[in-house]
Formats: C-alpha cells, sequence, structure tokens
C-alpha cells in the first residue's frame, strides 16, 4: 500500500510535470518563470504541509517505524517506506527549508529559471526519499541520485569556478558510493534481504561487520563531511549559488549522520563499538583542526563551510557516544545545524545578492544602512557558536555531555570548540557587519526586502523556539534513541 | 509570591523585547520610559522579597516555568529560584540596575540608538535575574552566557570604534575559555551524580567525598574535580587571575555599563556562583585552595596595576578585580557568608565610583585621562561628594572600636578576620591574609590617588584638552563643537540622583545588613542558602582575632591614603615625575604584568599559525594534493576535456551524470537478481 509517505515523496515531482509542461507549452520568458516559480513555491508549501501532518500524526510512544508502506516493486525488489522518530524530523527539517529555497532564489536566479526550479524539485523528492526507505536498494537509490540535482545546481547556476567544484564533490561521493555498493550488495547476498528493520535485528558476524562498517562509513563520512575528507565542502559551498548552499549545509550533510544512526550503529554494533576511537578522534581534529582553519578564512563562504565541518564533529561524536545524551544531542545538532547554517547561507546570500563578491575584506560597517539585516545575522551568529537559547546550545552541550560518558579526552578536546567557534564567527561578524563603512561601493547597500524578511521569519523562530523548548524535538525522538541505544548495548553485551 | 518573582525576572524581558524590537517605531522616550518602569517595577518588587525574606521569614521556594532540556536522566527547568542567595542577588541587581537604567536618560542623552542601549541593558538584567535565581546548572549556563552576550553587545555598542570592536570580542572569548571549564564541570557533576538539578544535586555529595572520577586519562577527587572545573567558569566571569585581560578592556563601552556590568552584577556572577555551589565546595579542599590562591593572587595582582594607570576607568576596573579576588578568597576560606556581603556592599560603592566617574566624563566632555584633570571638586560638587563617599567606602573607611564604618569596612574587614582565622591552619588562607592587608594598602593609595588627581590638586583641563577627540567616535563628534571651550560642568539631575541613591547604599549598606549577612544571625538570615561543613567555624572563629588584626586595615589604609596624598597633593607633580623616569617596575605595573603582550605572541598567534597551517599545508597540500587535484592532475586529458564541456552545452553533465547513476544502478540490479 503506498501512503503519506510516498505522496509526501512524490509530490514535488508533480510540481516538476507541471513545471515541464509549463516549459514545453508556455512562451518562455519572464511571465512563463514566474509562474514557474509560483508552482515550486506551492509544491514545496504542499509537500511542508503534509510533512507537518505527518509529525503532528506520529505516534511518539513507540520506537516502531510508522505509516509502512510496501510494495513489491521488480527484478524482486520491494519498494519499502516508512519513518521512526530518527528520521521523521529530517523529512519536516527538508521540506521545511525547500520553500525558503525557493523564495530566496526568486529573484537572484535570473538564467534557466525552470530548471532551476525543476532541479530543486527533484531534489527534494529525492531527499525526502532518503529518510523515508526502509530498503537499502531503494534508500541507495535515493541516496545516490540526490546527488545528481545537486551537481547540477552548482555546475549550472554556480560561480566561476563551479566546475571544479562540482567534480570535487562528485569524485568524493563516488568513491564513497562505490564502497556503499558493494558492502550493500554482500549484506543482500549474506542476510538474504534489503529490508531495513529486518536487516536491523540480523547479526552480521563481527568480522564481516568490520568491512560493512568501514564501507558505509566510507560514504557518509564524505558527506558529513569528517575530516579528511571534507575538502570538497568548502569549494562546493563557495561556488554554489545560495539556496544550493542551504540545501547542501541543511540536507544533504545529514543525510551521512542520518546514515550512521541508521545503518551503521544498529546493523554493525559490534564493529561501531571497535571504531568508536576513531570516529571520535576525526570528531576532534575536525573541530579543532576545521576551526582554526575557518578563522583564518577571507572569502565569507568557505569560513561558515568550514564551521560547518566542525559542527559536524560535534554529530559524529555524539552519533558513537552511545548514550541517550549523545545520540539526542546528535539528532538536534543536525537539526539545529540545518537550520541556522542554512540561515547563515541565506545571510551571506544577502549581501552577496546586492555586492557580488564573498570577500571579507570587501564588507565592513554594514549596520550603518543594514541594522535589521545586522540584527538577524547577528543571532545567527550566535546560533553558530551555540550562544544558550538557541537551538545551537542544545546540541553542543547534548553531544560534548554524551561523548564525557564514553570518553572524557574527547569531550574536554571537543569542548575547545566552543572557544575557537566564537573566535572564528565572531570576528567574521566584526569585519563583516561592525565598524565604519569604509568602502564606497556599499554606500547605498539596502538594508533586508520583504521577501527576505519572510525568508528569515521562519528560521529565526525555529531558532529560538527550539533553544528554549528543544524537548519538543526529544519528545518525538526519544522512542526511537531508547530503542537505538538499547540495541547497541544489548548487542555488545549479548 | 510566585506571580511577583515572575515579573520581577520576565519584565525587564518583555522590556527588552518593546524596546529591542519596536524601539524605532515608538521612539527614544518611550523605549527609556519602558524599560526604566519595568527596571523600577521588578526593583520594587525585589526589596519587597528581600525584607519579605529577611523579616518575615519566607520560605524558600522555586517556581517552575517550563521544562528546558529533558533527555533521560538529563533533566533541567526554567525556574525561578528563590532562597538567601538569590534574593540577595535580586536586589543587588535590580537596584543597581534600575538606577544604571535612569542614569543612562542623562548619559546618552546624545546618542542617536538609544532604544537598542536601553534594550541591552534590560535583555541584560533578565540574563542575570535567569542566572541568580537558576535551579539547574543548564539555566544557570544559560544566564552566565546570556549576560556575556549582553556584556559582548554593550562592551562593542559604539560599533565604529574599532578598540571598542576588537575589547567586545576579548570579553566573549576569554569569557568562553572559563565556559570551557564550567561546560566540563556540568558534565562531570551530571555523569558523576546523574542530575543537573542543585536540589537533587547537593544533598548527594557528603556521601561522595571518597569517590575517585576518571577524567583526561588521571584520576582525581571528583568533587575537587567538579568543583576546579566550575571555578575555571568563575574565573572568566569575575576577571580572576590569567583571564582577567578581558575586564579593563571592556571599559570601552559606556560608563553606565562598566558600572552595571563590569562592577556591580555580572563580573560578581562567579563568586555568587562557588557560594551557591558552597555545598559541593565544603568537600572539595584543594579546589578551595584553588580558589584562594587565585583570589588572593588578583587581589594583589590587579591593586598593583591600579596604582599605574592613568585612565579613570581602568583605575576602577583594575580595582574590581582586586575586589573580586577579595571575595574568592573569601569564599575559598569558607567564609561564604562574608564573600556575599562584600560582593553587595561592592555593587553599591563601586556603581557608585563607576556612575562618578561617569559623571566626570560626562562633565570633562569625554575626557577619560586623568592626568588632563585636576582640581573638579569645584566644578562638580555633588559628584565630588559622592565619589569620596564611594572612595571612603572602597577604601573600608571604619573604627573598630565603636564597630562604626561605611560599607565596605564591615564587609572587608570580615573577609581580613575570616582570612586571619582561617590562616592559622592553612597556608593558602594565611598567604590570603597576608595579601588581603597588602592589597587594603594599594587600594587605599590607588582609590585616593583617583580622587586627588581627578578632584584635588591644579586643573590641567584648560590647554590641550582636544586631546580628548582621540577618545571617541561620530556619535560623540557634537561634543567636539561645544566641548572644550567650556568649563566642566556638573551632571544633570537625571545623573545624581542614582549617585545619591547609591551613595546611601555606600554609607549604610554594611551598618545595617553586617548582623544578618556575617554576624550572629547569619544562619537564621541565610536559611541554608549557603552551607558550612561541620568543621568549618571560620565565621566564629575570625571572632577570635586579636587587636592587630582587627586595627590593621585600618592603620594600612590610613598609610595608603598617606601616601596618596604625599604623592599627589603635597608633592603634587612627584607622580608625573615617577611615570616619566619609566622605572621598571613602573613600566612593569603600567603594562600590566605585559599579559597582553604574552597572550598575544602566545595563543593569537598559535592560532594563527596553525589555522594557515592546517588550510593552506593540510587542507591544499595534503589532503587535496593527494586526493582529487592529484587525481585530476594524474588524468589530465581528463580535465582539458572536463574544461571544454564547461564552455559547451550545461546539459551534457546532465546527461554524463545520468549515464553514471544509471550504470550503477544496472550493477546494482544486475548483482542483486544474481544474489536472490
Amino acid at each position: 500500500m503506498l501512503g503519506i509517505l510516498s505522496l509526501i515523496t512524490f509530490l514535488p515531482l508533480a510540481g516538476v510535470a507541471a513545471i515541464l509542461a509549463l516549459r514545453f507549452i508556455g512562451k518562455p520568458g519572464e511571465k512563463t518563470d514566474t509562474v514557474g516559480k509560483w508552482i515550486a513555491l506551492a509544491t514545496t508549501l504542499a509537500t511542508l504541509a503534509l510533512s507537518a501532518k505527518l509529525v503532528v500524526d506520529f505516534d511518539t510512544t513507540t520506537a516502531a517505524f510508522q505509516f509502512l508502506e510496501e510494495v513489491p516493486w521488480f527484478a524482486g525488489l520491494t519498494y519499502r517506506m516508512g519513518v521512526d522518530g530518527i528520521s521523521v524530523l529530517f523529512v519536516l527539517l527538508t521540506a521545511f527549508l525547500l520553500p525558503l529555497c525557493i523564495l530566496a532564489s526568486w529573484k537572484t536566479i535570473q538564467t534557466r529559471v525552470l530548471e532551476y526550479m525543476v532541479a530543486f524539485l527533484v531534489l527534494e523528492a529525492l531527499v525526502i526519499g532518503v529518510f523515508c526507505a526502509l530498503d537499502l536498494i531503494v534508500f541507495y537509490l535515493f541516496f545516490e541520485a540526490g546527488l545528481v540535482p545537486m551537481f547540477l545546481i552548482i555546475g549550472i547556476w554556480g560561480g566561476k569556478n563551479r566546475v571544479y567544484a562540482a567534480f570535487k564533490f562528485f569524485l568524493y561521493t563516488l568513491l564513497g558510493s562505490v564502497l556503499m555498493l558493494a558492502a550493500i550488495l554482500a549484506m543482500i547476498g549474506i542476510s538474504g534481504t534489503s529490508s531495513v528493520p529486518e536487516l536491523m535485528t540480523y547479526h552480521f558476524d563481527p568480522a564481516i561487520q568490520t568491512w560493512l562498517w568501514l564501507a558505509f562509513f566510507a560514504s557518509f563520512a564524505v558527506k558529513m563531511p569528517m575530516w579528511p575528507v571534507h575538502t570538497w565542502l568548502p569549494d562546493a559551498h563557495v561556488e554554489a549559488p545560495t539556496a544550493g548552499s542551504v540545501i547542501l549545509a541543511g540536507i544533504l550533510l545529514k543525510m551521512g549522520g542520518y546514515g550512521l544512526m541508521r545503518f551503521s550503529i544498529p546493523m554493525f554494533p559490534q564493529a561501531s563499538h571497535l571504531f568508536t576511537p576513531l570516529v571520535f578522534a576525526l570528531s576532534v581534529i575536525a573541530i579543532i583542526y576545521t576551526s582554526l582553519v575557518a578563522f583564518r578564512q577571507t572569502d565569507i563562504k568557505k569560513l561558515i563551510a568550514y564551521s560547518s565541518v566542525a559542527h559536524m564533529g560535534f554529530v559524529t561524536m555524539g552519533i558513537f557516544s552511545g548514550n541517550v545524551v549523545g545520540e539526542q544531542g546528535a539528532i538536534f545538532q543536525m537539526l539545529s545545524h540545518g537550520v541556522i547554517a542554512g540561515a547563515l547561507f541565506l545571510c551571506v546570500g544577502v549581501v552577496y545578492d546586492r555586492m557580488h563578491t564573498r570577500e571579507i575584506a570587501f564588507y565592513g560597517g554594514l549596520v550603518n544602512r543594514m541594522p535589521f539585516y545586522a540584527a538577524v545575522f547577528m543571532l545567527f551568529t550566535m546560533g553558530n557558536v551555540g550562544l544558550p537559547g538557541t537551538s545551537g546550545f542544545v546540541g553542543e552541550i547534548l553531544t560534548m555531555t554524551g561523548a564525557y560518558g564514553a570518553s572524557t579526552w574527547t569531550a574536554a578536546l571537543a569542548a575547545t570548540g566552543v572557544i575557537l567557534s566564537a573566535v572564528y564567527a565572531l570576528s567574521l561578524y566584526r569585519r563583516v557587519v561592525f565598524g565604519e563603512m569604509t568602502n564606497p561601493a556599499l554606500a547605498q547597500i539596502d538594508d533586508l526586502n520583504w521577501r527576505e524578511v519572510v525568508v528569515f521569519a521562519p528560521l529565526i523562530l525555529s531558532t529560538l523556539y527550539l533553544g528554549v523548548q528543544p524537548d519538543i524535538v526529544f519528545n518525538i525522538t526519544g522512542a526511537s534513541v531508547d530503542a537505538l541505544v538499547g540495541a547497541w548495548r544489548a548487542a555488545l553485551a549479548g | 509570591m510566585e506571580q511577583l518573582v515572575s515579573i520581577i525576572v520576565l519584565g525587564p524581558l518583555l522590556g527588552a523585547v518593546i524596546a529591542g524590537l519596536f524601539g524605532r517605531r515608538i521612539g527614544d522616550i518611550a523605549s527609556q520610559s519602558v524599560t526604566t518602569g519595568l527596571l523600577l517595577l521588578a526593583c520594587g518588587l525585589s526589596w519587597y522579597v528581600f525584607s519579605q525574606w529577611t523579616w518575615h521569614h519566607l520560605e524558600a521556594f522555586t517556581v517552575q516555568l517550563a521544562s528546558f532540556i529533558n533527555v533521560g536522566d538529563f533533566q533541567s527547568n526554567w525556574a525561578i529560584r528563590i532562597d538567601g542567595l538569590s534574593a540577595v542577588m535580586l536586589v543587588v541587581v535590580t537596584t543597581v540596575s534600575a538606577l544604571v537604567h535612569m542614569y543612562s536618560w542623562g548619559y546618552m542623552a546624545d546618542d542617536d540608538s538609544r532604544p537598542r542601549f536601553f534594550a541591552y541593558l534590560s535583555l541584560f538584567t533578565f540574563a542575570m535575574l535567569a542566572l541568580v535565581t537558576a535551579a539547574d546548572f543548564m539555566q544557570l549556563f544559560f544566564g552566565w552566557e546570556g549576560v556575556g552576550l549582553a556584556s559582548y553587545l554593550l562592551i562593542g555598542f559604539w560599533f565604529k570604534k574599532p578598540t571598542a570592536n576588537a575589547a567586545a570580542i576579548k570579553a566573549f572569548v576569554v569569557n568562553r575559555i572559563g565556559d570551557f571549564g564550567f561546560a566540563l564541570g556540568i558534565m562531570t557533576v551530571f555523569w558523576a551524580y546523574g542530575t543537573v538539578q542543585f536540589a537533587e544535586l547537593f544533598p548527594l555529595i557528603a556521601a561522595s567525598t571518597a569517590r575517585g572520577w576518571e577524567f583526561a586519562g588521571q584520576t582525581w577527587h571528583l568533587v575537587d574535580l567538579a568543583c576546579v572545573l566550575l571555578f575555571i567558569g568563575a574565573m572568566g566571569k569575575s576577571a580572576q587571575f590569567f583571564l582577567h585581560t578581558w575586564l579593563p578592556d571592556a571599559m570601552e563601552g559606556p560608563t553606565p555599563v562598566s558600572a552595571l556590568i563590569h562592577a556591580a552584577t555580572m563580573v560578581t556572577a562567579g563568586v555568587y556562583m562557588v557560594c551557591l555551589l558552597s555545598p559541593m565546595f565544603e568537600y572539595a579542599p584543594v579546589a578551595r585552595n584553588v580558589v584562594t590562591l587565585i583570589g588572593a593572587v588578583t587581589a594583589l595582582f590587579a591593586a598593583t596595576v591600579g596604582l599605574a594607570q592613568n585612565d579613570i576607568k581602568r583605575v576602577i576596573a583594575y580595582s574590581t578585580c582586586s575586589q573580586l579576588g577579595y571575595m574568592f578568597f573569601a569564599a575559598g576560606v569558607g567564609a561564604y557568608q562574608a564573600a556575599m556581603f562584600h560582593l553587595f556592599t561592592h555593587a553599591f560603592f563601586k556603581a557608585l565610583l563607576f556612575l562618578g566617574a561617569g559623571s566626570v566624563i560626562h562633565g570633562m566632555h569625554h575626557e577619560q585621562d586623568m592626568r588632563r584633570m585636576g582640581g573638579l571638586w569645584k566644578h562638580l560638587p555633588v559628584t565630588y561628594a559622592v565619589m569620596t563617599i564611594g572612595t571612603l567606602a572602597i577604601t573600608g573607611f571604619g573604627i573598630p572600636g565603636i564597630d562604626l564604618g561605611f560599607a565596605g569596612f564591615y564587609s572587608k574587614d570580615t573577609i581580613i578576620e575570616a582570612a586571619w582565622a582561617a590562616g592559622r591552619d592553612n597556608g593558602f588562607a594565611l598567604f590570603a591574609f597576608i595579601v588581603s592587608l597588602l592589597a587594603a594598602g594599594l587600594t587605599a593609595f590607588y582609590s585616593w590617588r583617583l580622587a586627588f588627581m581627578t578632584f584635588h590638586g591644579t586643573p590641567k583641563w584648560g590647554a590641550d584638552a582636544h586631546h580628548a577627540a582621540d577618545h571617541h567616535d561620530d556619535a560623540h563628534a557634537a561634543h567636539d563643537d561645544h566641548g572644550h571651550a567650556h568649563q566642566p560642568h556638573e551632571s544633570p539631575w537625571s545623573m545624581l540622583v542614582p549617585l545619591l541613591l547609591l551613595a546611601v547604599g555606600a554609607l549604610a549598606a554594611g551598618y545595617v545588613f553586617v548582623e544578618n549577612f556575617v554576624g550572629e544571625a547569619q544562619a537564621e538570615f541565610w536559611r541554608g542558602a549557603i552551607v558550612n561543613g561541620p568543621h568549618n567555624h571560620v565565621l566564629h572563629e575570625m571572632h577570635d582575632a586579636p587587636g592587630w588584626v582587627i586595627w590593621a586595615p585600618l592603620v594600612v589604609s590610613g598609610l595608603g591614603l598617606f601616601g596618596a596624598w604625599w604623592v599627589y597633593i603635597a608633592r603634587e607633580g612627584m607622580g608625573a615625575r615617577i611615570a616619566a623616569k619609566r622605572g621598571p617596575l613602573w613600566i612593569f605595573l603600567y603594562n600590566k604584568w605585559f599579559f597582553d603582550e604574552l597572550y598575544e605572541a602566545t595563543f593569537v598567534r598559535a592560532a594563527r599559525f596553525l589555522g594557515d597551517l592546517f588550510w593552506k599545508g593540510g587542507d591544499q597540500k595534503l589532503i587535496d594534493g593527494f586526493g582529487p587535484d592529484g587525481v585530476s592532475a594524474v588524468s589530465l586529458e581528463v580535465g582539458k576535456r572536463a574544461g571544454r564541456l564547461q564552455t559547451g552545452y550545461v546539459y551534457h553533465y546532465a546527461f554524463v551524470m545520468l549515464l553514471g547513476v544509471a550504470g550503477l544502478l544496472s550493477f546494482a540490479l544486475y548483482a542483486f537478481s544474481r544474489g536472490g
């Protein structure tokens, strides 16, 4: 039976069909483009409404998968969909960010507008599919196909070096994908099933787990990205259009963390335990190393991209902490980072749209002409720094606390990240926003327009609300996280 | 009562939101009125709560407002905890804040972003109130970093000044170093005791004194470890030795901010935390020695630096740093009550001194260099009078025999006597006792030096006063037009009334409350909010102090007064001559023991170096060199083709990508059908 999950996943494709029809029927021109934008916006809003309904209807008392769909496909494959507490909020996050991306691109994308909207809608469908898929093959299809629209968004609507960036992005992710595919085939060969719920209770031999774990890890580590396979991210961000960066930082990176929680830990518990020190080491290196690198950047977007890598270090640390606090923190950190990093990239987009440069040195003193922008940017900078009261704090403190329970060294080293994030984030803010406005090119720069306010408002509200009432998330994720941790402990004990 | 305290805490937040979001729409006067009005209300209610607590046996209670972070055992809530400690802090915070709000009407009258200023002040007040009323570590940390945010915003309030921006970042980052320890302390508490709630935690401590705890590869005494880590947070917030460097620079902020945040309230949060955690520190002898040592060193260090500074606000900033040191070693020797008492009296006289300095700066058209002042008493008579009261209070003037004196007399002498009592069997406390006397002399010297250089002697503000233009930004350029042609002038009543009220506090706060805070009635007053362990009788034993201990503070501060009088009045010009000689000791003190230079040469440069190394060496050369760039260099031909594709039709990319994915897919399906 198909149900709400398939509806949410494939609804964006209905928008795609409508836009494609428009493209072939309508006269090329601004009017047609505008209609296309409205179709895209309406589609993403409808998807958001359905996702909200999904979360409202979600039963928070059980760890079991819900809204299950199971349909025989072809060639002996089965199409399986379902969500639990770990995945359901990522569906909502995706559906939440997409309309904002469409709005943020409203005026800034001038070329191939319809294709651009199609790319985003396809991307939305595929990413939601990733979070809903309960079959290895279906997951893999969504996971890999998601690369294509992202690759196109960077390669077609990106900046000057877009080909280099897209190439690097593709090369890295492809490497991981091939290994993961091999692992998936091996898993199916061994267990005889591709069903995720079944595989979660299937006990792979620990020796085989090690290889499977490494193969999956290669793919997820690139996606996160973890040090040292992170260098594609700054380039991809720098070249991607603003909305592309929002999706990249806000959602695509989370697919790695989600994958670790959905596959690596429940399916390869012994191997996960074995490799925990490795993951902790890489996480801590990511936090310290990329924070220091971020501090030295001269390009606003690169700086925020590097800070994303550091923040993802907290996520991996939390995921492998093996306790409820750390896992909850990791999920929360991913959701929160999706909102805050997305908002920061939008903040960069605001000034980039006006000045067409991301050089930090070009700016300075923006607060003099853009007080609202300065306030919004300040809020998200503080979120990035992890100030209590913003959602950024909750994820950081919980992942660190979780890691402390597993390894005090890891927590102590990771905690230096709270110092370093203040260094790079505040110095960025100071150089861009504070000071005298000395560059004459900025003299006429305008403050946020109403469309930008509409884009930022939901992000501001989410950052603050999640910062003050994070329990709204933990109530939904609680049962599944408890089950995840319980199963991992049981597997190690037994 | 529950609604009352909710209004106290949330009122300032409401004011901040109104002034912050709608300040431009409703205008300056409305913004100022709303924030100040709500603060006055909060202040009145706080005094009511405090009086109920002190004289009407109000029971301690906690209002649960909402849940905060609840994950597994990690349970925290938004709450308002009312007990002896928070009742004291409520009146300190709201009183100084309300007066600073009032004062700012006059002081900031020429500023063109007053709604923002008042919004920040109220935001700070809210965060500080959240801090002092927290019932668990999470809300404490929220308030802790919230006041840090407000401090950052207010230090950098004049955002066009590069020095103000640098100072703001420095304050935030140095505080974050403290918070690094604080956060690890909270985690230690959580994993050791399974809770972050004070009410659940404190009863567990006594039974855990023998527990060891593994942290960062070493085994430690659990309670000591937790307390030391938490104390690192206190060191950052309260600008103690090693983490003090941000406080003098924070004087870049408007003077009312210095009075409220960097003298009376925020910087005392560390002291408050140690007292709040007295149930833990009482079982952490090593941690308490650390607290005593750091506090004593800070008290002495800051007092020495204060001797050689010429900026009126910086002198007071170092004085604050030094007085905070007193509070810390008081807590360290076990006299938490004395620490809180000094915190309480200090809030009045230090806010008074800062706001008085602000009045001088205002009257001198934004001149802050004391070498360009002198003889101001005639021109600013009210300021002069209240500043003298403040100086008498901070130097702890009073007659021990009849037990009558200014506010600082009661609190500081209590601390000195407590240090003496504890010092009989603890070397750290003995050191603190010796320091406390030395620093009392130095305090008197630099405080009177400030008073004499500013208000007495020959006026030095005639000829070259336009130097002051260096100090301020465009927002104050208006002053330059009319400023220097005029005489110094007394401040408006909006500024003088808060000064007079604070002067009342500096006069009477000690005399009125000494019995409650540290006297016979102290146990009744604190009602369990401060815990003294079974072996801690320091508050009793200090009454054994012999005469020389009791009279010594008066003698050393008399010597300090005499010294300052000799150098700056009797032999006027001697101070300038000493400075002109550039002796090594003077250079050492003038440059604040070279801490900024040391940190710049080590941490700051190391961060830059490592950042560049990791970026250009690690990412670009190593990772990319062997990774993607290496791959592309090897297959240069492919790269060239890709380059050609770029100029071609973009759909080619899509096509190639789709082909790739399709290929992968086919392989997957093929393999699966064979395997299945």
